[in-house]
């Protein structure tokens, strides 16, 4: 209900935002009932004119570019998701037992993550996925390390100022064990900007794991993947086809939209009124 | 006087303890490997004699400890090893490279830079008005754009019409004005991807100050809003943006690789991202070390810097 009411007063950008993201799930869920042919399905010509039988042309294989968008929705945000969600598990998870624990296992997280931290995120990635080699699962979990670190770092800030409160004190007193000192005291009080961290997370994830996808180091084909999608197409571009730029641009939407929710949520956490 | 290059001095040690920890990690990456490079460079139908033989070659037979003291020992000689795929020497391939890619970001620097400030100052002056809230949401959705995508706009905009080249062919004769023209779409592309970060941090910073008694004072004393802001607020505001200029022309360094790939730059991500799909582990090695220094380095210059903009810290009580 809350929800609801504070929905009434949010601001256009954020509609905006809700609006786009519902589309998105429901086009990722939906894909097999709204594509017109099959994911991997060679259905014409290379590379066919835009016309009513295949929406937005065919690809370099001869595939329905629609057909590929819609699936891309599923595989690419999918994957995103799940990337953040373990990012967010492990580097939420181990900020929050730092801040309660404190002592060596706070310092010794805290300098792993400095350490992990000091190399610039999309060079690190390429040297583990260098390492390990370029496969989806490899990509999913160096994602998710690099940017757990992000995670713990905020986690442990807030949950730091939250630690020193007097009902913590109080909790402690009472006897309260660890997990249900976090999940129970600590979680609810931290869950506003652990919520709009996941939404920006999103985005960052999103956009490393389409990047990497476009450099060819990511999702391989032939999975219908938005990055991996440009870069397959991008040669017809120079021809002053627009084809190339959809996948580009649903990627460039939902970001923006995600953004726009998570500014919004920002802005009303924070207690600004403007 | 004293207190303050003491804390320089400190931040410089702390910048060279983290670049040594940096150079373990970046060599000690492939110890990770389940089994070893060999093994997994030559696959699982390799003999052992060949194994051993390319562990030999490689130096792999030695223990971790002495080839890190090695490697670490010829890279500060600029001795970076020999390419795992085509055996050529490095700092060869780097060479001609590096170069290229500090040209590239200094023209997006200079580019970007300016803009930014006046847009941020402009922002903060013409605050909740229409206008900031325009630049609010371009800078937002600019900042949410994959870079490819903001460079395969360009190229449509601007390399279609014939105005600028797509592909950025740039070659040690050509003149510095044929490499600025021959660029301009890449550092276009870069310049767009900061500036909305720049411009947004220095709105907030001088935003933040404008609530500051000293600045009411200002105002009422009968200051124009422009001056203001330009000699009371912005003084002040020089921290945070020094130190997210420096964080942006950070950022620079990793958003060049993309970038680099799609304009077929000639440059050090160009020569990344190909090394890592041929999984020539030595030069990633080298060019991630190259990549993670100049990163500290910025990150350190902007802690100096913005300490040295504080009054406050350097004449210490």
């Amino acid at each position: 209900m809350k929800i609801i009411k504070s929905l009434r007063t949010a601001p256009p950008t954020a509609w905006f935002g809700f609006v786009v993201v519902t589309i998105y799930l429901i086009v990722a869920i939906f894909a097999p009932l709204i594509a017109p042919y099959g994911e991997r399905e060679i259905v014409g010509d290379e590379y066919v004119a835009w016309d009513s039988q295949f929406i937005f042309g065919t690809d370099a294989l001869g595939r329905d570019m629609f057909t590929r968008l819609v699936f891309g929705a599923r595989n690419t945000v999918g994957i995103a998701f799940v990337t953040t969600v373990l990012a967010f598990v492990v580097g939420a998870v181990f900020g929050l037992l730092a801040a309660v624990v404190g002592g060596w296992l706070d310092q010794l997280l805290s300098r792993t993550v400095d350490v992990l931290m000091a190399i610039p995120s999309l060079i690190f990635k390429l040297l583990l996925l260098t390492i390990f080699g370029t496969s989806v699962v490899n990509m999913v979990l160096i994602i998710a390390l690099i940017d757990s670190t992000r995670v713990y770092r905020l986690a442990r800030s807030v949950a730091m100022n939250i630690v020193v409160m007097d009902y913590i004190e109080a909790a402690r007193l009472r006897g309260e064990r660890l997990p249900r000192l976090i999940i129970r005291e600590i979680l609810p009080n931290a869950m506003a900007p652990l919520v709009a961290e996941f939404g920006l997370r999103f985005c960052f994830v999103f956009l490393a794991i389409s990047a990497l996808s476009f450099l060819g180091l990511g999702i391989q084909p032939p999975t219908a993947d938005w990055g991996s999608m440009v870069r397959e197409n991008a040669s017809l571009i120079s021809f002053g086809d627009i084809t190339p730029l959809l996948p580009a641009a649903a990627i460039a939407l939902l970001t923006v939209a995600v953004n726009f929710i998570v500014d919004w949520m920002l802005h009303r956490a924070s207690g600004l009124k403007d | 006087m004293g207190s303050v290059w003491k804390m320089v001095a400190h931040r410089l040690g702390l910048g060279l303890l983290t670049m040594f920890v940096i150079s373990i990690l970046i060599f000690g990456a492939i110890e990770l490997l389940p089994g070893d490079l060999a093994e997994e460079i030559l696959g699982q139908s390799a003999t052992p004699e060949t194994v051993a033989a390319f562990r030999k070659e490689i130096g792999l037979d030695k223990p971790p400890v002495t080839r890190y003291v090695e490697w670490l020992g010829n890279v500060v000689q600029g001795n970076l090893g020999r390419s795992l795929a085509n055996g050529r020497e490095i700092s060869e391939l780097i060479g001609s490279r590096l170069p290229n890619t500090l040209f590239l970001a200094l023209y997006a620097t200079v580019l970007a830079v300016p803009i930014a400030l006046t847009l941020g100052i402009l922002a903060a002056l013409y605050r909740n008005t229409l206008f900031d809230r325009l630049i609010n949401i371009t800078t937002l959705t600019s900042i949410s754009f994959p870079e490819f995508f903001l460079a395969y706009l360009l190229i449509f905009f601007l390399a279609q019409t014939g105005l600028f080249p797509s592909m950025s062919n740039i070659g040690p004769k050509m003149g510095l004005s044929g490499k600025i023209y021959n660029t301009f779409l890449p550092a276009l592309t870069l310049t767009f991807v900061v500036t909305a970060h720049m411009m947004r941090m220095t709105r907030a910073a001088i935003v933040n100050l404008l609530a500051s008694p000293y600045i009411e004072m200002a105002k009422l004393k009968g200051v124009s809003p422009l001056w203001v802001i330009v000699r009371h607020a912005l003084p002040n505001a020089f921290a945070p943006i020094i130190n997210v200029v420096a964080l942006n022309l950070a950022y620079l360094i990793t958003g060049v690789v993309v970038v680099e790939v799609v304009f077929v730059y000639p440059g050090l991500g160009q020569l990344m991202v190909d090394s890592v799909s041929k999984r020539d582990i030595t030069v990633v090695q080298a060019v991630s070390l190259i990549f993670a220094c100049a990163y500290i380095l910025l990150n350190l210059t902007a802690d100096v810097l913005s300490t040295l903009s504080n009054p406050r810290l350097i004449h210490k009580r």
